[in-house]
């Protein structure tokens, strides 16, 4: 149940929820320029979560380019018989088409090609909608927010593909499998969207449309 | 508002402020607004969760030192555990991925775990936990890093690679493993961290 419609939001009457523990806390405006911590928790507040916009464009653009050789250089390298061949990101979802594997390949596609990618897109087009103070359907750029929250972590499977491959595989001569460089940057990725999605607040989003309000 | 911001929470995802309510036994409250979950109430939910940290750790113990996966190719035999990987890539040179599989998979459930038994036990014994706000705070915010459940489907790819051209023989610590995802996200779900935070009061 909303406390006043007329004025909803905690920083609207100088509040501030602490992130950590929830509790709200009165700031008086002298605190605007010092540190504050929770009266609880001991946790630092912020208002909002520190320079969010400038942050997570550095991390999504850090990501963009980490995308690159994560997916043109190889994950893994199998060394048989004196013969080494590379496998990257995309060469593993096309042998997993090819030997018929087919739930196998679309795991690895979506877990590791189109959820990156589109994590970073749906970070940009934020980024962007906030920055333009867009008033344009509230409620499901919250959503796409939180999809982008929840679905990062599951970009780490191909890093522990590669973990189980290496761990199983060492018969010697006969077959060994390496990591390659491909999977440091891939790694990269997946940690840097992680932290991009942290550092972007959707409490952004709301205040754009409050501002309209107020005019 | 003043002294009464107790029973009143901000949307943690829109700012919208909102009254308290009580809920029925296993309710979530949702932001008005935006439809965040704001807070839950769960039955006993520090029992639960203190049962289920109790079986995690011995399932965790059990995953980490009995033999995990083995790979059988005609006379050759690798047997291996939840660290093989890991040091085989710090091997390789690729300390970067070890430490990033470590803390994922290891150190992170392991801090999860060991952090909410310090915190409840205390607790359940009617005594204040020893530093509760910064433990909790810290075992809050390792919520993201912990991904045993991503690694269950690296096995699982991993697995339907290597079936073609060898036997895999899961092993004990396998199975405690596929446990312990389903004790840890039960776990989550069973806590409400607001009677946690009111012990601070």
């Amino acid at each position: 149940m909303p406390v006043n419609p007329s004025s909803p939001t905690a920083m609207s009457v100088s509040l501030i929820s602490c992130h950590s523990c929830h509790q709200l806390s009165k700031v008086a405006p002298s605190d605007k320029t010092r540190a504050v911590f929770c009266p609880r928790c001991g946790a630092r507040l912020h208002s909002r979560k520190p320079n969010s916009i400038a942050r997570t464009w550095a991390l999504v653009i850090a990501a963009f380019i980490f995308y690159i050789p994560a997916n043109v250089l190889p994950i893994t390298t199998v060394i048989s018989l004196g013969k080494a061949q590379s496998d990257t990101i995309m060469s593993g979802v096309i042998y997993f088409v090819k030997s018929g594997s087919w739930p196998i390949a679309l795991v690895i596609f979506v877990a590791s090609i189109f959820v990156p990618l589109m994590k970073l897109f749906l970070l940009t087009f934020l980024l962007i909608s906030v920055q333009r103070k867009s008033q344009w359907r509230p409620k499901d750029r919250t959503r796409l927010y939180r999809i982008t929250e929840a679905v990062g972590r599951w970009s780490m499977t191909d890093i522990y593909v590669v973990t189980i491959l290496v761990a199983l595989v060492k018969l010697g001569s006969l077959a060994t499998i390496e990591a390659g460089p491909g999977a440091v940057f891939f790694a990269g990725v997946v940690i840097i969207t992680i932290y991009a999605a942290m550092s972007f607040d959707p409490r952004l989003i709301w205040d754009a449309q409050e501002s309209n309000n107020e005019r | 508002m003043g002294r009464c911001t107790k029973s009143i929470i901000a949307c943690h995802e829109c700012d919208l402020l909102h009254q308290r309510q009580s809920l029925p036994v296993g309710g979530t409250a949702r932001c008005v607004r935006c439809g965040a979950a704001l807070y839950r109430h769960r039955q006993n939910s520090l029992d639960r969760v203190l049962a289920l940290t109790v079986a995690g750790l011995i399932l965790f113990i059990i995953a980490n030192i009995y033999p995990f996966l083995t790979f059988r190719l005609e006379a050759q035999i690798q047997q291996t555990n939840l660290m093989t990987g890991i040091i085989e890539l710090y091997n390789q040179g690729m300390w970067i991925i070890a430490g990033v599989v470590l803390i994922t998979t290891i150190v992170m459930p392991l801090l999860q775990l060991s952090g909410m038994l310090f915190i409840l036990v205390p607790i359940k014994l009617q005594r204040r936990p020893w530093k509760l706000a910064l433990l909790f705070r810290t075992v809050r915010s390792f919520r993201p890093w912990g991904m045993t459940e991503v690694f269950m489907i690296g096995i699982l790819v991993a697995v339907v690679k290597l079936v073609k051209m060898a036997s895999i023989i899961p092993g004990t610590a396998l199975y405690a493993f596929m446990i312990l995802i389903f004790v840890l996200a039960a776990s989550a779900v069973a806590l409400d961290p607001h009677i946690v935070w009111k012990k601070l009061d």
